[in-house]
């Protein structure tokens, strides 16, 4: 398998922050909004640069959403950004009616996504979503693993026209991808070659897919990795591909199951292949207070629970 | 003939309109419709900047008028359509399959002179906010003129927006409220009551004017007063006060009818009471 290494861990917020700056100084459309969370979401060096394009909307996301979706309409590239939960099921009807069925080009910067947030518990981590985002019409859902393809995901972003739900976190995480890569929106990325088994993983589970393949195949698996940093549109063509090939698949997200990129990948293939799987995602609860990692393990998210789905879905294979 | 008596023939147009769009689709909401249908004939024909030849989503080197209670669309649609936006027959589809005069105006089908999709209440206050904030990038000076309800006020989004557009001097952004003071369970004081509207968008450090919205010298002088004080740091809510089904006499100062079509027979009661001035539509 190809090596990748982790050349110092940083947060995917920070991957936002600098390439916010960056389109700051390349693209005078690209205008930012934030709800009183600009260090949170390192919006505070586009902001010191760009005084007049960037709004302080205070705590206040109904309104930052619609005066997103004014600014777009009249031909600007608003990032809007917050938290990941108060940028999804706190303006659900916002992001519909005002964003997507009047087809804005804003985009939606949601930091501190999924349980990795941490310390603050529940009421601040978000586990829906993606699943929220995903299925409203016209929205384009991006996902990605660490600081460089965060980066590189907003610049993606800024380049294309129409609403995109641009999707991070909160936590230092390993820094492994390409420094300066493109990304180009809905299509996998395949991080190894294989033939038993099938990963694909998305986001902060990336890394931890990776570590369980390195440890899986000194154990004799070979293993296919994909990175799906678009969650929607799904790259159906590359997971078919691979699928077909090695007839067993584990999806890996920080997310709920209901809603998440497995649930959007086995309804895909139940249509087109049905393939034996397994889901390493939280069925049907909330989380809670605590550190990133000790969460990750407590929830069924990280290398170990990787690696026993894999053995799982490989022996029903098997049968 | 005065400007006013061509205001009155086309709003006496306007209203034969919406009672026909809302009969042909049996459905949609005359109630509202009729009460802002006056003070948005004269907004449409005396003082917005908007060429229907020119007109641009964007809202480029023009004025934008975003329309936040979108179930006034009849009004809406039948204003845009004799203003020049779009044949005024094609009125005959409103809520029809297929249509672009949907439920609600909608960007879907590309229908000149709608900016935003609205229906969902309380949001295009908001929008008409980032349009204005926009036109001050752009250097812009036209104006963004925005319509809300006064029930629609309840919407905790709306006062979000109050202080957002005096936080960040909104300053070329004219809203109007359709006040009058009916919902669809009954009066706005027997469903949440809002009470004094004048003193709350004062309160929120708005420039506020209070005129009649079924009388056009009273709109006129309430139009003059927004544009001269533009510019000076605030926004502008003009309230107008309005008699919800204003001109049906069956219709007027009542609930009843806001989101309710007429029948056949009820249709033709109402138009005998309005004059047709620039022709039906087919």
């Amino acid at each position: 398998m190809k090596k990748y290494i982790n050349t110092g861990n940083k947060d995917t917020r920070s991957g936002f922050g600098a390439a916010l700056t960056e389109l700051g100084r390349t693209n005078p459309k690209v205008v930012a909004l934030c709800a009183d969370l600009t260090g949170s979401l390192k919006m505070d060096e586009f902001a010191k640069e760009n005084p007049e394009r960037f709004f302080q909307c205070g705590i206040a996301e109904a309104n930052m959403i619609g005066a997103a979706a004014g600014l777009a309409l009249s031909g600007y590239i608003p990032f809007a950004g917050s938290f990941a939960n108060f940028l999804t099921s706190r303006v659900y009807d916002q992001v519909r009616q005002s964003i997507c069925y009047s087809n804005n080009n804003v985009k939606l910067a949601a930091s501190h996504a999924g349980i990795t947030l941490g310390e603050d518990g529940a009421t601040h981590q978000t586990m829906e979503d993606i699943g929220l985002m995903r299925m409203l019409p016209e929205m384009v859902v991006i996902n990605p693993c660490d600081y460089n393809q965060t980066k590189a995901a907003t610049i993606a972003a800024a380049n294309y026209f129409g609403p995109v739900y641009l999707r991070f976190g909160r936590p230092s995480v390993p820094n492994f991808t390409p420094e300066n890569q493109k990304l180009e929106i809905g299509k996998a990325i395949k991080l190894s070659e294989g033939l038993d088994v099938t990963i694909i993983a998305t986001g902060h589970l990336v890394w931890e897919a990776i570590q369980a393949a390195l440890v899986l195949e000194a154990e004799g698996f070979s293993v296919e990795l994909l990175n799906i940093h678009t969650i929607k549109p799904l790259d159906e063509k590359a997971i078919l591909k691979s699928v077909s090939k090695t007839g067993a698949l584990v999806c890996a997200e920080e997310h709920l199951i209901a809603g998440g990129m497995g649930e959007a990948v086995s309804g895909f293939l139940a249509r087109v292949k049905p393939t034996p799987m397994e889901f390493i995602a939280v069925n049907d609860k909330f989380g809670q207070s605590g550190k990133p990692a000790e969460l990750m393990e407590a929830y069924g998210l990280d290398r170990v629970h990787i690696i026993s789905a894999v053995k799982k879905v490989c022996s029903r294979k098997c049968k | 003939m005065s400007k006013n008596n061509i205001l009155e023939q086309i709003s006496s147009q306007v209203r034969r309109d919406i009672i026909r769009m809302v009969t042909n689709a049996k459905s949609g909401h005359p109630g509202g419709s009729l009460s802002s249908t006056d003070f948005l004939t004269a907004l449409y024909f005396k003082e917005i900047n908007v060429d229907p030849e020119k007109w641009k989503r964007n809202g480029e080197n023009s004025d934008m008028f975003f329309l936040s209670a979108g179930h006034l669309s009849p009004a809406f649609y039948s204003i845009l359509a004799h203003k020049g936006f779009f044949p005024v027959s094609e009125l005959s589809t409103f809520r029809l399959f297929g249509s672009r005069l949907q439920g609600h105006p909608s960007i879907e089908k590309g229908l000149p002179g709608i900016h935003q999709s609205s229906g969902s209440l309380g949001q295009g206050l908001s929008v008409a906010i980032g349009a204005a904030l926009a036109k001050k990038l752009k250097k812009d000076p036209n104006t963004v003129y925005a319509l809300i309800g006064d029930g629609e006020s309840e919407e905790g989004q709306i006062w979000e927006a109050a202080a957002s557009a005096v936080h960040h001097k909104v300053d070329n952004l004219i809203a109007m409220t359709d006040w009058n003071n009916q919902q669809i369970d009954g009066t706005t004081e027997q469903v949440q009551s809002l009470g004094n509207l004048e003193e709350k968008w004062n309160a929120f450090g708005w420039e506020c004017i209070v005129a009649n919205g079924h009388d056009f010298d009273s709109i006129s002088e309430a139009f003059t007063k927004a544009k001269k004080i533009k510019g000076q740091g605030k926004p502008i809510m003009i309230l107008f006060k309005t008699e919800m089904g204003h001109g049906v006499d069956f219709m007027a100062g009542t609930c009843k009818w806001h989101g309710k079509n007429p029948s056949v027979e009820q249709c033709e009661q109402a138009l005998s009471q309005i004059e047709e001035t620039l022709g039906d539509f087919d």
